[in-house]
């Protein structure tokens, strides 16, 4: 872990119109922390990539382990390395008036 | 050949194994039962959602196997919900099929319409909503693989009417859903756990619900005798010990008894086997086990870690892991820990109380007139644990109670479950009168069924463990915890076509002996003291050495 205050977890996720509510649904019923969530279809549609912005603690081992065990996702990572200024950017579109 | 939805999923269900299906039908499941009714699975009409998903869940808890439970749209579905999430908390391999509206309807707010799949995320393995008939042929292998793989747990199908109604010509079928490959675990992590085990002086196995769904019972027993190691089981490990084994410590927890838990106060390794850590058996888990290094095998991964970190671990099937740990541990008497461990019953023995009348008596009286090869469902409360403390478990997968998600109305339904899948074998049912009234519908399935359980009525005219909790945390103000109407539960019984009876005195050995002889189902109300309570008892978010025993307050 890199001592930021967030990391990014990406996940590799079968696309189908449940898969969002299932990740959601984790994190709000075992209170992880979820700052933010980027998503796109990749594989033709077939898959989604999702980049989760959480909170580098203690709870990110259980929050990996838990995502892991979602059926719809195929793989988990947490990207320490990843630039976080992809939200930040986000955000920024977001503040414009 | 041609097909409809219905007819696949029915074929499906049996390729699977299922010869027993329990439920209700309704609109949005009508094409379902008309499948059914074509077919030669069994099915049993419950009277409420809720007692078929128990059903299910008594067949799977009982056998191992994977069972299954329909319910039709909306109210048919949210009625299941409990059934399943008390499912998921303790593990139990489960497949819910639920009629759905039409495709075309399903978003309009249609006649018992409601986001099934939506409400089922959190309390199901995973769930399914079949869009296309060809689906089924992946969904359902699917659901029964999930269901069974790994840590088992309830699966959820969601199938709209058109889905049912839907044709499809089809040659040959998928294979049936099996359970994965299991996990094998780390070979040097076994090895470091085989010197951590020779260098403890006071090591203690900590054994649950997992152990039992690994088949892995003979391995721990083998483990405790080869190494000297007392055991001690969470509410859902009870059994896999032999109850005459003097390593067998019984229960921890908040209604553990004072020796159990100060052994783990005292252990110095805690072998943690299928078990979570759960605060009911752990108490504040800042107390529990405070000397203990931890070693943790569990197949979900997600357990290890989740509350209280181990100094060694693998995610794996416990099964295969002992029997590899057995080979590479040696024996050791440890003559000392032993002695130790008797001085700590001696000191604090926990036997039933004099009072012919307690209701651990009368959990006793039961199982010295119940036959010994019965399976015993129990409800939720003071008379559960009663059970958990005295009632002799002389195997796994005979004790069946609602461990995680504690829900009363659990033991009537799934007695009819355990009935079911086995049988020729007797079943009884502890409840109380709380209990009971929560699904006492379902006494009209057993009648028409004519199953052979025994439902025995432990009535305090309470809400009991609420009355007790009241009485020592919230300074005797019983609110909402007392009943006023007091129902006569044997003329009920008998209005449903059951033989009932009334028990006045406890402990009137003859009263209850000839209740046991009627053949076939009976209920049998036991009218008992209001103010018993449960010892000991752990204060909850206290630690498990600051437990509460009978009239002497903390110790």
């Amino acid at each position: 872990m890199n001592g930021l205050p967030n990391t990014i977890v990406k996940l590799m996720v079968r696309n189908h119109s449940g898969a969002m509510s299932h990740i959601t649904g984790l994190f709000s019923r075992r209170g992880f922390n979820l700052e933010g969530i980027l998503c796109a279809p990749v594989e033709g549609g077939a898959d989604s990539v999702m980049y989760l912005l959480v909170r580098n603690d203690e709870r990110l081992e259980q929050i990996v382990k838990q995502v892991q065990k979602l059926y719809d996702v195929k793989s988990v990572s947490v990207q320490d390395d990843l630039d976080h200024t992809v939200f930040n950017r986000i955000e920024q579109l977001l503040n414009e008036p | 050949m041609q097909w409809n939805g219905a007819s696949l999923l029915i074929e499906l269900l049996k390729r699977q194994g299922i010869r027993i299906v329990s439920g209700i039908p309704g609109g949005a499941n009508l094409p379902l039962y008309d499948a059914l009714g074509q077919s030669d699975l069994r099915h049993i009409l419950v009277r409420h959602e809720q007692a078929g998903g128990f059903l299910a869940q008594g067949m799977a808890r009982s056998t191992g196997a994977a069972a299954a439970c329909f319910a039709t749209s909306g109210p048919g579905a949210v009625n299941l919900m409990t059934a399943i999430a008390d499912a998921k908390l303790d593990s139990v391999p489960i497949v819910a099929v639920t009629g759905q509206v039409s495709s075309a309807l399903i978003g309009t707010d249609a006649f018992q319409e409601v986001d099934t799949y939506g409400m089922s995320i959190p309390i199901t393995k995973h769930n399914f909503l079949v869009r296309t008939v060809a689906e089924l042929l992946d969904v359902v292998p699917e659901a029964f693989r999930i269901a069974l793989s790994g840590r088992q747990g309830p699966v959820l199908v969601d199938m709209p009417k058109d889905v049912q109604q839907g044709r499809i010509d089809l040659d040959a079928f998928p294979d049936p859903g099996v359970a994965d490959p299991v996990a094998e675990a780390d070979g040097a992590v076994l090895a470091s756990m085989a010197r951590m085990i020779a260098a403890a002086e006071r090591p203690l196995l900590y054994v649950g619900g997992g152990v039992v769904a690994s088949g892995a019972e003979e391995e721990v027993r083998a483990l405790s005798a080869l190494c000297g190691i007392p055991v001690v089981s969470t509410l859902m490990g009870l059994g896999i010990m032999a109850m005459e084994d003097p390593l067998n410590l019984g229960m921890i927890g908040m209604h553990g008894s004072r020796a159990t838990n100060l052994a783990v106060d005292r252990a110095d390794l805690l072998i943690a086997l299928g078990v979570r850590f759960d605060d009911r058996a752990t108490g504040s888990i800042a107390g529990f086990a405070p000397r203990a290094r931890v070693i943790h095998l569990d197949i979900d991964e997600a357990e290890i870690g989740k509350i209280r970190r181990p100094d060694i671990s693998t995610g794996c099937d416990v099964k295969r892991a002992l029997r590899r740990l057995n080979k590479l541990v040696a024996r050791a008497p440890r003559e000392a820990w032993k002695a130790e461990i008797a001085t700590l019953r001696r000191e604090h023995p926990f036997e039933t109380p004099e009072d012919e009348s307690h209701p651990a008596n009368l959990v006793k009286r039961i199982a010295s007139l119940a036959p010994k090869e019965c399976i015993v469902t129990v409800d939720v409360g003071q008379h559960q644990m009663w059970a958990a403390q005295w009632w002799p478990v002389r195997r796994t997968r005979s004790f069946l109670t609602s461990g995680g998600l504690g829900t009363m109305g659990f033991s009537v339904p799934a007695a009819m479950g355990a009935a079911l899948a086995n049988p020729g074998t007797p079943v009884v049912v502890l409840t109380g009168d709380g209990s009971l009234l929560i699904n006492i519908q379902e006494l009209a399935t057993i009648a028409e069924n004519q199953l052979d359980i025994k439902i025995c009525v432990f009535n305090n005219g309470s809400l009991g463990l609420v009355r007790q909790q009241q009485e020592l945390f919230y300074g005797g103000r019983y609110v909402a915890s007392r009943f006023v109407a007091r129902p006569d539960y044997a003329a009920i019984a008998r209005g449903f076509g059951i033989p009932g009876c009334t028990i006045r005195i406890p402990h009137d050995e003859t009263a209850l002996a000839r209740a046991f002889a009627i053949k076939g189902p009976a209920l049998i109300d036991i009218e008992l003291s209001e103010s018993e309570n449960v010892y000991p008892m752990v204060p909850p978010g206290k630690s498990n050495v600051e437990a509460i025993v009978a009239g002497k307050g903390k110790s």
